[in-house]
This record gives C-alpha cells, sequence and structure tokens, in this order.
C-alpha cells in the first residue's frame, strides 16, 4: 500500500484534489480553536487570563515532538526502503516542526515571564526543546550542506534517526527532574488533571495545529516535487555549449547560478 | 581483532609522527581556559565557581576541533573506500579510528587538566573528580562526534555544519561531567554523576558506530 501511494505523480495528482479541503478545513478549525480558548474559555483562578497563551503554547510543543517523530520515521522509510516520496516528505517536514518548535519556546517564554518572574530557566524541559530545536536547524543545514542533494537526503536521514533520543527526553523530562516546567496534565495515566471546560479549546486547536501541519506539509511537498521537475526539465532542455568558443564558455561559467 | 588493532596502531602513529594534530588541540584547549580570567575576572571565588564548566566546554570545543581529522583525511585520499572494502566491519573500523582519536586527544586532554584547574582556582580535593570525569567523559566525546563527522563528509562549510550537529548531542555529556565536578567541589558526592556520565558513554560504545558506519556507506555510495 505505501508503494502505490509513494509514486510521486500519483501524489501530485491526489494532494492537488485534497489540499482545498484541507487548507479550508484549517481555517475552520483554528478559527474555532481560537474563539473558544480566547473567548468562550473561563480566565484561570491563579493565572488569569494569560493562561490563554497555554492554547496556543501546549499544541505547539505537541507539534514540534510529532513533527520530529514524523520527520524521523519518513528518513527511516526513506532509508529502508528507499522511497523517493518518504525522503520529499522529511525535508519538507522540517522546517514546519522548527516553527512549532519556535512557536512553542516564544509563547513558552512570554507566559514565564508574568508567571514564574522569568522569559527563561534552564530547566530540563525548556532545554530539552530548546535541544530540539537545535536537532531541526542541524537537519536542515545538513540537508542542504551538499552539492548532490540525494547525499544530503541520505545523511539527514540517518541524522534525523540519531536525533529520536531526544524525544524520550522531553517528554519525561517533568517526571525524571524536578522542574520548573509543570508535569503532564493531558496525555497521563489516568484522567486529565484540567477542567473540561479548558480541555475541550485545547484539543480544538491541538486539532487545529495538526490539520496545518499537514496542509503545510502538502504544499511544501508539492512545492518541492515540482521544483524537481523543473530543474530536470531545464537540466535536459539546454544544450551544452561549445567549449572552445570565448562566449560560451562565459555562458558556461554563468550557467550554475542560473541554475541555482 | 588483527584488522581492528592494525587500523588502531595506523591511525595512533600518524597522529603521533604528524604531531602537531595532539599538540593544536592542547594548545587550543589551553589557550581557551586561559581567556576566562580575562572574560569573567581574576577574582578567585568567581573563577572557582565557573571553573568545572570552563574546563568541560574548552574540553569539549577542542575535541569538537580535532573531528575532521576522523575521516576527513581518508575520504580525501580514497582510504576510506579500502577500509569499508576490508573484511574489517565498518562499524568495528569507526570503533577502531574513534579509539585512536580518543587516544591521541582525550586522552591528553584530561591528563593535563589538572595543570589547568589550579590556573583557574577549581577546588582541590575536586581535581580528581575532574580527571576522572573527563576519561569516563571524553570516550563519549570521541564516540558521539564520528556521527557527525561521518554525516558531513564532503559537505559544504563542513567546520560550521560540524558543530552545528554535535554541540546539541554533546549537552548530557556536558551535564554530567561538570556536575560531577561541581558535586565533588561542593562535597556532595559525584557518585550519581558519574553513574550517568558512565552510562552515557557506555550507550555511545555500540551505538554511534552503528550510526557513523551507516552514515559512512551513504557518503561512499
Amino acid at each position: 500500500m505505501i508503494s502505490r501511494f509513494a509514486n510521486p505523480a500519483r501524489f501530485i495528482r491526489i494532494s492537488a484534489a485534497v489540499l482545498p479541503w484541507c487548507s479550508w478545513l484549517t481555517l475552520l478549525v483554528i478559527a474555532a480553536g481560537l474563539y473558544l480558548a480566547l473567548i468562550a474559555a473561563p480566565p484561570d483562578y491563579q493565572q488569569g487570563e494569560a493562561v490563554r497563551i497555554m492554547y496556543v503554547h501546549v499544541p505547539a510543543a505537541w507539534m514540534a515532538l510529532n513533527g520530529y517523530l514524523f520527520v524521523a520515521v519518513a528518513s527511516g522509510v526513506a532509508l529502508v526502503w528507499r522511497h523517493p516520496l518518504a525522503e520529499v516528505a522529511a525535508r519538507s517536514a522540517a522546517p514546519i516542526g522548527a516553527a512549532f518548535t519556535f512557536v512553542c519556546l516564544t509563547t513558552g517564554s512570554l507566559w514565564g515571564r508574568p508567571m514564574w518572574g522569568t522569559w527563561w530557566v534552564w530547566d530540563a524541559r525548556l532545554t530539552s526543546v530548546l535541544v530540539l530545536f537545535f536537532l531541526y536547524l542541524g537537519y536542515i543545514a545538513l540537508v542542504n550542506g551538499f552539492d548532490d542533494p540525494a547525499r544530503g537526503g541520505r545523511a539527514g536521514s540517518v541524522l534525523a534517526l540519531v536525533g529520536v533520543v531526544n524525544l524520550p527526553i522531553i517528554k519525561f523530562s517533568v517526571d525524571w527532574w524536578n522542574t520548573l516546567h509543570q508535569p503532564a496534565s493531558v496525555l497521563r495515566f489516568g484522567k486529565p488533571t484540567i477542567a473540561l471546560s479548558m480541555l475541550v479549546p485545547l484539543l480544538v486547536m491541538a486539532l487545529g495545529f495538526m490539520l496545518l501541519f499537514l496542509t503545510l506539509l502538502l504544499l511544501r511537498m508539492r512545492a518541492e516535487l515540482n521544483q524537481r521537475k523543473a530543474l530536470a526539465l531545464r537540466l535536459n532542455s539546454r544544450p551544452l555549449p561549445a567549449p572552445t568558443r570565448p562566449r560560451a564558455e562565459a555562458a558556461a561559467s554563468a550557467r550554475p547560478a542560473a541554475l541555482r | 581483532m588483527a584488522g581492528f588493532l592494525g587500523l588502531f596502531r595506523r591511525d595512533l602513529r600518524l597522529a603521533m609522527r604528524q604531531g602537531s594534530d595532539t599538540g593544536l588541540v592542547l594548545a587550543f584547549y589551553v589557550l581557551a581556559v586561559v581567556l576566562f580570567p580575562f572574560g569573567v575576572g581574576p577574582e578567585p571565588e568567581v573563577l572557582g565557581r565557573v571553573a568545572a564548566g570552563i574546563l568541560w566546554v574548552a574540553a569539549l570545543l577542542a575535541a569538537l576541533l580535532s573531528l575532521d581529522r576522523l575521516f576527513q583525511p581518508d575520504f580525501e585520499d580514497g582510504g576510506l573506500d579500502l577500509i569499508a572494502l576490508s573484511p574489517l566491519p565498518l562499524e568495528f573500523a569507526v570503533l577502531a579510528k574513534c579509539a585512536a582519536h580518543w587516544v591521541s586527544t582525550g586522552l591528553p586532554l584530561a591528563l593535563v587538566s589538572p595543570a589547568l584547574a589550579l590556573v583557574v582556582d577549581v577546588e582541590p580535593r575536586a581535581i580528581g573528580s575532574l580527571v576522572l570525569s573527563l576519561l569516563i567523559g571524553t570516550p563519549g566525546l570521541s564516540l558521539i562526534g564520528s556521527v557527525a563527522a561521518a554525516l558531513t563528509l564532503g559537505a559544504r562549510r563542513q567546520g560550521v555544519l560540524l558543530s552545528l550537529l554535535v554541540l546539541p548531542l554533546y549537552v548530557p555529556l556536558l551535564i554530567f561531567g561538570a556536575g560531577a565536578v561541581e558535586a565533588a567541589a561542593l562535597g556532595t558526592g559525584p557518585r550519581a554523576d558519574f553513574l550517568l556520565l558512565g552510562a552515557l558513554t557506555l550507550a555511545a560504545l555500540p551505538l554511534c558506530p552503528w550510526a557513523s558506519a551507516a552514515a559512512l556507506r551513504q557518503a561512499l555510495e
């Protein structure tokens, strides 16, 4: 089944049909989520209105982790089965995941200032998420660091799998260490320790962020595939200039810049 | 086993004959540590408080500086292809190269650290822990570094890329290595930090050569 959908041409066709639905649904769910979170949900008895930052911060953090997991799984598939689409998916998902990680860090910092009295503390949860952000950056830099894109994709795949060791550290950092960051209140054994009136907007926002990830991923994957097609077409259509004539030499030296 | 020892001895001999490799790393280590008193001020209380971190960060950067030597020369002259073709599994070849890298960088760093510890006013009773933490931690630096060195073979701007990849992965070693020295200086007992540091290095021992070998195979494809 994987190989049926791993055909790039079929992917382009199917994604073109899915993408408009996906985008509108994302817009709808995030709009509903923002209404529920910013207007309908009650303010917290301790944190007041600042609790509303949580509705962006927590889903962003979830998507930061899920995004990395997605990159790692796609990289594993790319290494084992050599599906061209898996490598494109991993490469396209990484900047989106990095953006979610950045949003998570920024909103956390904005919330921490009034609540903890500081923009940043070096506790285990914050530090491990910062390391996740650097792992994303390292992956993106490595993938783009080679003249041969295929080599960059393969090296990035190995790095993405190595970086997976950080994911359990982030998830369990609040249990292993005595941190300032509060422990999990939704994804835990037993009942969530968050009130239903706050849980519902949170889950709607989480669904919205997941849809946003999917929409951006489809867009980026289509762009990447089209870019590769355009590059291949351009490489095929341009005849090699004769190397003896000076004008041709100038053209040859100008060509790599034009290709980029 | 013969192939493993042969490769280990060859790498070590290359490092020794070139001489400048180990010497430069040590010189960098000393200079980097000596810079800190100028930056944070020469008061012994201040220096003694941050000394463990200074020595560990400098050791980490010195190890990082020598990582490009691990595979790059062999990659350029084609030696790496022959190593990959030899009957010795590539994982063991990586392990041999890491061992040689550690003996020519990590070990000398640990051995000169007591002298530097005196310069930055480490508590005298913590100096033993400092050497021990470096002896336990630096093999982990070489092993984790080998993965990044293998991944960046043939990349553009390899040096910057290498540091971007490897420094986040070094964070746990730094935390527990500097933590052990800190605990010894405060007299709270560095046992837990030593155990965690040892666990990290031991976990890197089988996992990193495996990942490095996978990365090398991609590079040689």
